[in-house]
This record gives C-alpha cells, structure tokens and sequence, in this order.
C-alpha cells in the first residue's frame, strides 16, 4: 500500500516558469517532477513542482543559486 | 522550378523541419493547458524553442520571448502597447507596412511621427536623428533590414542614439533573423521583433518578440492564458502576458527543428553562403543594359536580396516571364513597402525581387541571370 510522504510543493506564477523549474533541476539532477496544483494550494499556474521535504531542504540552495523562480513553497503529504 | 522568393517565406528547408511537426501533430497537446504527458510534451517543446530563440537574439531569459502567429502581430504588439497620444516616434521611409501601419493608427490618436529620408540608393542618414528628436520622443521604430533593397541598419549607431537619449528602440527583424547575428542585449533593444518562417526556416504562423527586462509591456490580445484563470484581468507576467489563446505548437516544433539546424549550422555559414549569392547575381545582372539596381549593393553587409527592374517593363510582366518562360520564383509589385518605392521612383511599376536562401545553388543563380538577360534583350 502506498503511503503518504511529507511534500515540498512548489507552485509557479506561469507555465514558463514550471517548465524552466524542470529543465534546469533535469540539467542538475534535482530530484522531483511536475504534477498538477493540488487544490489546497492557490497558484497562478496548474503546474507545481514536488519533491519530498527532505529533497527540497538539501537542494534547496542549490535552486536559488540557480535562480529558479517560483510563487511558493508550500508543505503537504502527498502520495 | 528555382525558388529565388525567400524574404517572402522560406520554401526550402531543413528536413527536420517537417519531421517535426509531423511528430508534433501526433504528440503534443496544449502547451500550458493541463499536467498530463501530451500537454507537459508541449509546454516542453514550447519551452525549448523559447531558450533556442533566446540564445539566437542574446537575451538572457527565455521568459522574455513571446511567441506570436507573426511578424505583424509583435510589431503591433510593441508599437500598441508602448506608443501613447501626444508621444513622438522616429522612423524611416524604409520601413515595411507591419511598422508603418500601427504607426499610421497611433500617429491618428495623437502621436507624432517623423520618417526620416533615404538617398537614391535606398539609405537613411541616421546622423538626422539627432535633428529629429523632440522633447517627447518616446521610441525609433526601424527595419534591421528593407525587404525592398536589402539595405542593413546599423543597429549599434542608433542605439547608441536611443540608449543616450533613453528612447525607446523597437527592432523589425522580418528580413535578418536567422541570416544577421543580432544581439538584443548588447544592442540595448527595447522590443525585438521576429518572424519564424523567413530567414529562421520555420513554417508560416510562427514569429514573436524579446522583450527588454523591466519593460512593461501591455498586451495586444487578452483571453485564455493557462493561468490565473479566476482573475478578471489577463495575467502580466510575461511571457503569458503576450501569448493569449493557444499557441501553434505545431509551427514551434517546427521552428525548433529549423533552429537546431541553424544553430547547428551557424550563423554565419548561412549568411555567408546566401550573401556569395545574392552578390553572384547582382554582379550578374549589373552588365546587362536595360537593367536597373535599387540598393546599396556595394555595402558590406547585405541581407541576400536583389531588387531590380527591366527597360521601363513593368515589374509584373518581367516576374510573370521568370515563371512562365524559366520556372523563376520572385516577387513583384510594391512589396508593402510604399514609401521606399516612392523614393526610389518605383511607386507606379513596382520592382522585382529576387531573395536567396542558403539552400540555393550557384546554378541557378547563373540561370536566373540569364532568364533576366533572355527579357531584357528581347524587351
């Protein structure tokens, strides 16, 4: 049985930005992947940005070392 | 058949280009419309063409590329949304009616425009710029390149000009995107103005604009954008702001494909391969009698387009004979460009065209020469 995990969501003003979020963590080896804005979370674009918790505390600096633009990070369990 | 019409649109190009709106048609969704696989596939693509784009014209984040259906429509994006009543532009009378146009409309709501002159070789003076300027000029609006003679701006000297009087520069790039190296931001661009299917090799429906960082820019369309969908207003960020509606993603996949090549490719192999060309025929046709040249076909750099007349023919009946008597392809008539044709004379017969693309071949060049030999001697 799949188990929820604790989440990092980050959310974005434009699909540009998501799509920018993607290529450059692909580049960089950051984990995560795209999925569709939960609705707990308010955001400009349908598209968030999810990594577990413990990811995003580790890449963290690494992402805004990169400049990575995003609306905000948001913490939910998620599958 | 010899395809000798490029600036009009590219018919030869890369086999990618094809393959890969093929593939598109079958793959992609809608870019930005959702999160399953064919419509990331798309926001993907899209995204991939906006950083191809962005290297080409040296702008820094891709974010400041926005895709529109052409030319025309960025001009009037820019010039619609950054010209104000009571505001002052600069132009020139070499300039296409995707510039002239939205001028026209914005001058009829209260701005003020001024178009400078061209010499008898199709050249503006752009030391009268200093002469031109007003206390409320705002922008200069300038063609890298005339469709009609193939004349090259030199971009750096006007803005030079508008960066030390903090105007505003908007670029048309329709005749030298994918065949001149422009580099919006060391060039101080405000708004550059791009078209996919010319010189880039892409398909038709298919241009956009690079916007400077901290330009507010207002849109020219508003309506579905993928995000903020409950606000009553179109979003600002950009490049959403500039992209309403669905995008043809199945054009960007082929610009991309078209990209990739030329980036691969280079720049300056295109360029110099089409300038030896278009320099091929005008050395060509300069000897024949009867022949006049419009441009400065001296200049060391051109965009790959020769302009021509034959005798006092009409430039209909000497583009009509190319196809009918050797399978030439060229433009005729007054190419959108009313005000240099008046400058050059040819307001009444028009000129004919002919514009080259790398893919072209020594060849047919000769040929060509020869067909406008064939009417010319025979008058």
């Amino acid at each position: 049985m799949r188990e929820k995990k604790r989440c990092a969501v980050l959310t974005f003003h434009t699909t540009t930005e998501a799509m920018a979020m993607e290529r450059r963590c692909q580049e960089g080896g950051i984990p995560g992947r795209l999925i569709p804005v939960p609705k707990e979370i308010t955001a400009g674009c349908g598209l968030a940005w999810r990594m577990t918790a413990e990811e995003y505390e580790r890449w963290r600096p690494e992402l805004e070392r990169l400049g990575l633009r995003f609306q905000e990070a948001a913490e939910m369990m998620l599958y | 058949m010899i395809y000798l019409d490029s600036a009009a649109t590219a018919l030869h190009r890369p086999p990618e280009v094809e393959r890969a709106m093929c593939r598109a048609l079958h793959t992609i969704g809608n870019a930005g419309r959702g999160a399953h696989g064919p419509t990331l596939a798309a926001a993907r693509l899209v995204y991939g063409v906006r950083e191809k784009v962005a290297a080409l014209f040296g702008v820094s984040d891709p974010a400041r590329v926005a895709f529109t259906a052409n030319v025309t429509q960025a001009l009037n994006t820019a010039i619609g949304g950054l010209i104000r009543p009571g505001d002052h532009v600069i132009t020139t009378v070499c300039e296409h009616n995707s510039v002239l146009r939205p001028l026209y409309r914005k001058e009829d709501q209260g701005a003020e425009l001024t178009i400078l002159p061209a010499d008898a070789l199709g050249r503006v003076d752009f030391d009268a710029l200093g002469d031109a300027l007003r206390p409320n000029t705002r922008a200069v609006v300038v063609g890298h390149a005339s469709n009609l003679t193939g004349n090259v701006v030199d971009l750096k000297k006007v803005s030079d000009f508008t960066r030390s009087h903090g105007l505003l520069l908007i670029v048309d790039a329709a005749q030298t995107a994918g065949t001149l190296p422009v580099h919006m931001e060391d060039l101080g661009i405000d708004v550059l103005c791009f078209t996919g299917h010319k010189g880039l090799m892409g398909p038709q429906g298919t241009g956009g604009l690079c916007v400077r960082a901290g330009l507010d820019l207002p849109p020219l369309l508003v309506g579905g954008s993928g995000i903020r969908s409950f606000d009553r207003a179109h979003p600002s960020q950009l490049p959403e702001a500039l992209e309403a509606g669905t995008l043809n993603g199945h054009g960007l996949a082929g610009l991309g494909a078209a990209l990739d090549y030329l980036l691969d490719r280079g720049m300056e192999d295109i360029h110099r391969t089409e300038d030896a060309l278009a320099r091929r025929f005008a050395g060509g046709v300069r000897s024949i009698p009867g022949v006049t040249l419009y441009g400065d076909l001296d200049a060391p750099v051109r965009a790959p387009i020769v302009t021509l007349n034959v005798g006092e023919l009409d430039a209909a009946e000497v583009s009509g004979r190319l196809w009918d008597e050797a399978e030439i392809c060229v433009r005729a008539g007054a190419h959108c460009a009313p005000l240099i044709h008046r400058a050059l004379g040819t307001q009444e017969r028009g000129a004919v065209r002919f514009s080259f693309s790398c893919f072209n071949t020594e060849a047919e060049i000769d040929r060509a020469v020869q067909a406008v030999a064939d009417i010319a001697g025979e008058g």
